[in-house]
C-alpha cells in the first residue's frame, strides 16, 4: 500500500515541480498563470498522496519528508512526469497524456475499497477534469493551427510516445492491489486512454506514432538522469539546512 | 461552556484570507463543530492546492483562542469532496459586489454592469479557484468562480 501511495504522490509531486518551473516563464500571461495553478493543485494532491503514505508506514514520515529526504532511486513516479520541458509545445504534450491518463485513473480509484483512497481521489478527480479539459483544448488549437505550432506538437508527441505504455504495464504489486480491491489494473485503463487519445489527436490533425517501443522503470525507481538534476534543485533547502523552519 | 451555536458565530466572523468578502461559514468549508471538553472543527479544503489551507487553519485558531477557548483541535476531512454547491446563497451577492463573479452554471454575467455579454480569457484566473472572463459591454475584466 505505501509503495502504490508514492507511486500516485510521486507522479504529481516530480510533474508539479516540472511544471512550476515555468513560474515566471511562460510565452503569454494567462498561460503562465495556468501553469502555475496546475502546478499547485498537483502539489497539492501530492500532500494528500503522500500524507497517507507517511500514516501508512507508521515511521513518523510526513509528507514533507517524503517529498525531500529520499533520493532518485526511492521516487516511484511515471517516467513522463520527469522529463524536461524543453518548450511549450513539449510541456503541453506531456500535461495532455498525463491529464488523460490521471483523469481515467483517479475516476477508477474514486471506487476503491480504500474509503482514504477513495476520498483522495474524489477530491483530486475533479481538479483533473477541468486540467484534461485546458489541455485536449490546447492540444487541438496547437495542433490544428499554424504550419509552426503543428510541427512542434508533432515532435513533442514523437518524442513523449515511448512514455506511454509504462502507464499500462502491469506488475506484482498492481495485481496485489487489483485482487484487494484497492485499484484496478493500470491495463485496463489501456482502451479508453487510446479511444480518448485517438479523438484528440484526429481533431488536432496530429499524426499518431507507430512505434511501440515503451520506456519503462520509474514505477520501480529506475529513472532518466533529469530527475536527479530535479531533485537537486527541489531538495537543496532540506539537504543543506535539514529541518529548517522560517 | 462554549456551545456550539457560539463557536459556529465566531467561525462566521472569521473573513475568507483571499476573498475576505466571504467568511470560512459563507465558503461552506466548515463541515462540523463540536463543543466538549476539547472543541473539534472540522475543515474541507477547496482545492488541494490552495496555499489559502494553512492560513485558514491559523485565522480558525487564533479566533478561538481569543475568546478563550483552551483545548482545541483541527481535523482536515477531504471526504466528501468541497464543491461551490456549499457556498452559502446569501454569499454570491457578497461575491458580486467584491468583484467576483458567483459560481453558477453556464456563461457569468458581469459582476459590475450585469451584462451576459462575456467571454473567457482564461480558465486560470488569480486563485486556483476563479477563471478569468472579459465583459464585452463594459470591457472590464473579471474574476469568476469556477463550479466544481
Amino acid at each position: 500500500m505505501f509503495e502504490f501511495l508514492l507511486r500516485m504522490g510521486d507522479n504529481t509531486l516530480v510533474l508539479g515541480h516540472r511544471v512550476s518551473e515555468w513560474c515566471g516563464h511562460a510565452p503569454v500571461l494567462e498561460e503562465d498563470i495556468a501553469l502555475a495553478n496546475i502546478s499547485l493543485d498537483l502539489i497539492g494532491q501530492t500532500r494528500l498522496w503522500l500524507g497517507l503514505a507517511g500514516e501508512v508506514e507508521g515511521q513518523g514520515r510526513d509528507a514533507d519528508a517524503l517529498a525531500f529526504r529520499r533520493d532518485v532511486w526511492d521516487f516511484r513516479n511515471l517516467l513522463i512526469c520527469e522529463r524536461p520541458n524543453r518548450d511549450f509545445g513539449h510541456t503541453l504534450m506531456r500535461q495532455f497524456l498525463f491529464d488523460l491518463w490521471h483523469f481515467e485513473r483517479l475516476s477508477d480509484l474514486s471506487l476503491s475499497v480504500d474509503d482514504r483512497i477513495a476520498g483522495i481521489a474524489a477530491k483530486c478527480v475533479k481538479e483533473a477534469d477541468y486540467h484534461l479539459e485546458r489541455s485536449k483544448d490546447l492540444i487541438v488549437r496547437l495542433g490544428d493551427g499554424t504550419v509552426e505550432s503543428h510541427s512542434k506538437m508533432q515532435t513533442a508527441l514523437t518524442a513523449l510516445w515511448p512514455y506511454i505504455g509504462e502507464m499500462f504495464t502491469d506488475d506484482a504489486l498492481d495485481a496485489k492491489m487489483a485482487d484487494a480491491g484497492i485499484a484496478p489494473l493500470p491495463s485496463s485503463q489501456h482502451v479508453r486512454f487510446h479511444k480518448a487519445l485517438n479523438e484528440t489527436l484526429a481533431a488536432a490533425t496530429l499524426m499518431r506514432p507507430t512505434n511501440d517501443f515503451a520506456q519503462m522503470g520509474g514505477r520501480s525507481g529506475t529513472h532518466t538522469e533529469d530527475l536527479g538534476h530535479m531533485l537537486a534543485t527541489m531538495q537543496f533547502l532540506q539537504r543543506a539546512y535539514p529541518d529548517a523552519r522560517w | 461552556m462554549v456551545t456550539e451555536a457560539q463557536i459556529w458565530a465566531w467561525l462566521a466572523e472569521v473573513p475568507d484570507p483571499e476573498i475576505p468578502a466571504l467568511s470560512l461559514v459563507d465558503l461552506g468549508i466548515i463541515r462540523s463543530v463540536e463543543a466538549g471538553e476539547t472543541v473539534v472543527v472540522k475543515v474541507t479544503p477547496t482545492y488541494s492546492g490552495c496555499p489559502a489551507t494553512s492560513v485558514i487553519n491559523l485565522d480558525i485558531e487564533t479566533k478561538l483562542r481569543e475568546n478563550g477557548v483552551e483545548n482545541l483541535r483541527l481535523e482536515t476531512q477531504i471526504a466528501p469532496p468541497w464543491t461551490t454547491d456549499w457556498i452559502k446563497p446569501e454569499a454570491h451577492e457578497k461575491l458580486r459586489v467584491y468583484g467576483i463573479a458567483p459560481p453558477i452554471a453556464g456563461q457569468p454575467a458581469c459582476p459590475r454592469c450585469r451584462s451576459a455579454n462575456t467571454t473567457l480569457i482564461s480558465p486560470f484566473g488569480s486563485t486556483p479557484c476563479k477563471s478569468h472572463y472579459k465583459c464585452a459591454d463594459c470591457l472590464e475584466p473579471f474574476d469568476a468562480f469556477k463550479c466544481i
